[in-house]
């Protein structure tokens, strides 16, 4: 009996299921998700569903319509997004994990941000039936726990084919959590140089460099390479994200289950106040965009071109990972911003994806673990990202840099009795 | 000036799998509003769609018996609108790579139309207007119930070359069970797109599509309307707006539903939840080598091998149950033109008397083999045979049992019939008399009362020979 907790846009049968949104009302889905059904088969217990961002877009969990999440590092900051509150409920000991989902970054950022291990999986290692999809394509559930050995033990539980999704994969691991050697002897890990360049906070730059000394230590080698595709991504991303939502948010519209606006005159009226009102403002610009990028006579310029780069962003991966075993980069630029911080400027926003968004349009697997924090405590993260299926290297080596650090075992004041 | 009329078709076709194109709901036609439905086909978020390998299969055995070069990558994409009959608000479909494309269907008289494509989709719901209560219901039943479409080049002229294109489709689309291709319950539905244009003119012009066209009959007579509505604008100076029509069956006319500038932006993208298909030589070799005989194959076969007329081999391939049931009547020993003769007979008579169809038929080939063979070998006389085949059709009853148990074996021994031939001749002088006078028709009189003394079981030929022995 292991206390859980599940973003909120995973379903959960008869359980209200939300995605932070209005529009999905009190929704009880009569079906449970592939993944919290079989973690609950393991023995996990639901304590909750966790809060997030509508629809898992956003990078603060302040987008939700339930309001904000407050990092318990310091509750006058954002715990990251969108999985925000299941990486807070891991952070302040409210739950011993959590599963989220990583469409961006969205389970690794938030982790980086609350101090916290988190995996995104290799697209389609996780079954995605019951996620109520944001960017089918990129969406992948994971786990938020204390160290890379819970990540794996969990993992052990999540991954495998599901004849409910189509999508989805065996990874075929063997068994994560007794392949935890701790050796890393001989292991390639490239720092990409263009990934801490410009933008990349001083601390948050040194934090995640020691990541690469305290490996080397224990004998892996460390090299350096280029990445040269970094100003593409957030852009790709973006596009393709917005595009897929655009389509996946379309059922939502008020006649068959969920919120529907009073007073409407005729369906059209019934579609655009229940639309109007029943979703926020990044959604809307998210639906805006991705509608406007799918449009005849756009679709060439944007989509198309997003797909050509995504396959340049696939081909940078691979390049990288013929001469090295792993890659180590930052999580965000940034520790956890203040609350309010961000919203102003969504761009600005969007911009500080750009270490975890490449890691979705190629469908790796991204770990995002505790490895120091900055002048005001708050925790840094540090970013592995492993070639297709490499789940075992990437939770090895970060269970190698926690066998010999203490990071992930720190708790924000509070959150140390449980 | 001879106007020229070029017609190109969009065909749907519910293919008859037993199950939705990506879930496990039945496609059986009609039930109670919505108890066909599921998670999945109804769109529920976060539900995902497994393509069904049956639809694919079928699919590929339409594309191959149309000509058609099979795309060996194809992939699904989504189609995007809004309305309430289609609950994800988008139909997942194929534009960029359809499973089949350039097909070709000779549909006769020298004449080949050209496939454009053929690809598989999710059919929508249904919205039903209450007016009583002024309230519209959706019923998610046909949601996600798996179609084909087919999109022919603008290769028709006439209406006649239409409606032969549908025969043949149609036609070949039952003989290989991937459809019934049922108009009346929607399984097989047309829009037609149509143009005009001054007689040898290479030009296309301006088109209109024409939807709701539910019987063969409605296709032919709105091709005509529509042909004259667009040569009449021309003549008069106008010009014809391109538009999607609605065919109002009551009152012989089209209407404009919307215009070119109002359509929709559909915003197709390749669908994320269904991997693309890779189809392999195997897969591709074993289908091509399952493919059943069609109709026209057979037709030739029979001809050849068996000597049966045209019009016996047409009426028999009409259907496909039809078709097989006359085989495996021939194949048990049955001579091909008196099985045919028995099946285009009384075999049709039973069923359109019980307005039953072939499929539903519970008469086995077994039976009536039986049954031809005992009046083959003199056992029974046709007419006998007759009511035997009435008796046994409902239950595919046992040939043998009945005959003896109503004692109908036919009476082959000379001796009795001259016996009641004897006895006909000293109740009847009257006729005797009349036949001798040069009255042909009394002889058929005694005929028929020696037949009656031996309770219709005689040989009628036994009889026609000793009587008229008799009366020399």
């Amino acid at each position: 009996m292991v206390p859980m907790g599940i973003k909120d846009n995973i379903c959960t049968q008869g359980i209200k299921t939300s995605c932070a949104s209005k529009i999905l009302g009190d929704f009880r889905p009569p079906y449970e998700a592939t993944a919290s059904a079989l973690l609950t088969e393991a023995g996990a217990v639901s304590i909750g569903k966790t809060n997030m961002d509508e629809f898992a877009m956003g990078s603060t969990t302040e987008t939700s319509f339930y309001g904000p999440v407050k990092n318990p590092w310091d509750l006058s900051r954002a715990p990251g997004g969108s999985s925000g509150g299941s990486a807070a409920a891991v952070a302040a000991r409210s739950c011993w994990y959590a599963v989220g989902s990583d469409t961006g970054g969205s389970i690794r950022q938030p982790a980086s941000y609350c101090g916290v291990t988190g995996v995104k999986p290799t697209y389609g290692t996780v079954s995605r039936y019951g996620l109520i999809a944001y960017a089918s394509s990129l969406d992948q559930i994971g786990p938020l726990a204390r160290d890379a050995a819970d990540c794996a033990a969990i993992l052990d539980v999540l991954q495998g084919k599901d004849p409910r999704d189509g999508t989805s994969l065996d990874g075929q691991y063997g068994h994560l959590l007794e392949g935890l050697t701790g050796d890393v002897r001989g292991l390639k890990i490239g720092v990409p140089t263009d990934c801490f360049g410009d933008g990349l906070n001083g601390e948050v730059r040194r934090a995640v460099l020691a990541v690469a000394d305290v490996l080397k230590s224990r004998g892996a080698e460390v090299v350096e390479l280029s990445f040269p595709v970094m100003e593409y991504v957030v852009p790709a991303y973006y596009i393709i994200a917005a595009a897929e939502a655009s389509s996946n948010l379309s059922r939502f519209d008020g006649v068959k289950y969920g919120w529907r606006a009073e007073g409407y005159d005729g369906l059209a009226d019934l579609y655009n106040k229940t639309r109007t009102e029943g979703f926020g403002m990044e959604v809307k610009r998210r639906i805006l965009l991705g509608t406007f990028v799918l449009s005849s006579g756009y679709y060439d310029a944007y989509y198309r071109k997003a797909l050509q780069v995504k396959a340049v962003i696939k081909e940078a991966f691979d390049r990288a990972f013929e001469t090295c075993d792993l890659l180590l980069t930052p999580v965000a630029p940034a520790t956890a911003p203040r609350l309010g911080e961000s919203l102003s400027d969504p761009l600005q926003m969007y911009l500080s994806d750009v270490y975890t968004v490449s890691v979705n349009l190629a469908g790796l697997p991204g770990l995002s673990m505790p490895c120091g924090s900055d002048s005001r405590g708050l925790p840094i993260g540090a970013q592995l990202i492993g070639p297709h299926f490499g789940e075992g290297r990437l939770l090895n080596a970060a269970h190698a840099f926690q066998s010999d650090t203490d990071w992930h075992k720190r708790a924000p004041k509070g959150g140390e009795e449980l | 000036m001879t106007w020229e009329t070029v017609i190109g078709l969009e065909t749907h076709v519910e293919l008859a799998t037993k199950t939705k194109i990506f879930c496990s709901c039945t496609t059986a036609f009609g039930g109670d509003p919505n108890t066909h439905c599921c998670p999945v086909c109804t769109g529920m978020p976060g539900t995902l769609p497994v393509l069904n390998k049956k639809v694919l299969e079928f699919a590929v055995k339409a594309g191959l018996a149309l000509n058609c070069e099979i795309t060996r990558y194809t992939k699904f994409d989504r189609k995007n609108y809004f309305y309430p009959d289609l609950p994800k608000a988008y139909q997942i479909s194929q534009l960029y790579l359809p499973i089949c494309r350039d097909g070709r269907v000779d549909i006769g008289g020298g004449k080949t139309v050209r496939i454009h494509e053929l690809h598989m989709e999710e059919d929508a719901g249904k919205l039903v207007h209450d007016p009583w209560i002024d309230q519209t219901r959706a019923d998610y039943n046909r949601c996600g119930v798996p179609l084909i479409e087919i999109v022919t080049e603008p290769d028709f002229r006439t209406a006649d070359e239409v409606i032969a294109y549908l025969e043949k489709l149609k036609e070949t689309l039952t003989y290989l069970g991937v459809s019934d291709c049922k108009m009346q319950e929607g399984s097989l539905r047309c829009d037609v797109n149509l143009s005009v244009r001054p007689a040898g003119s290479g030009e296309l012009g301006t088109r209109t599509e024409m939807k709701n066209l539910s019987s063969f009959k409605a296709i032919a007579r709105a091709i005509d309307y529509e042909a004259n509505r667009q040569i009449e604008l021309i003549q008069e100076g106008k010009r014809v707006v391109q538009e999607t029509r609605r065919w109002d069956e009551n009152k012989d006319a089209t209407y404009a539903m919307r215009s070119k500038e109002n359509a929709q932006d559909y915003r197709y993208f390749p669908e994320p939840d269904i991997p693309p298909v890779e189809l392999s030589q195997d897969y591709l070799d074993a289908l091509r080598a399952a493919q059943p005989e069609l109709a026209p194959a057979k037709r030739a076969r029979w001809q050849a091998d068996w000597g049966l007329p045209e019009y016996d081999c047409q009426m028999l391939t009409s259907d496909p149950t039809l078709a097989r049931f006359f085989e495996d009547t021939v194949a048990l020993g049955a001579p091909p033109k008196q099985a045919a003769n028995w099946i285009m007979g009384q075999v049709l008579a039973a069923l359109s008397a019980r307005a039953m169809e072939p499929k539903a038929m519970p008469l086995t080939p077994p039976t009536l083999a039986r049954l031809i063979a005992l009046v083959e070998g003199g056992a029974l006389n046709r007419n006998t045979a007759v009511k035997v085949f009435e008796a046994v059709f409902d239950a595919d009853g046992d040939v043998d049992a009945y005959v003896r148990d109503h004692g109908l074996e036919q009476v082959n021994d000379d001796a009795l019939v001259e016996q009641a031939v004897e006895r006909v001749l000293c109740a009847n002088p009257k006729s005797v008399e009349d036949y001798r006078s040069g009255k042909d028709k009394a002889f058929g009189f005694l005929v028929g009362q020696v037949m009656r003394e031996l309770k219709g079981k005689a040989d009628p030929r036994a009889v026609n020979r000793l009587l008229r022995d008799r009366l020399a």
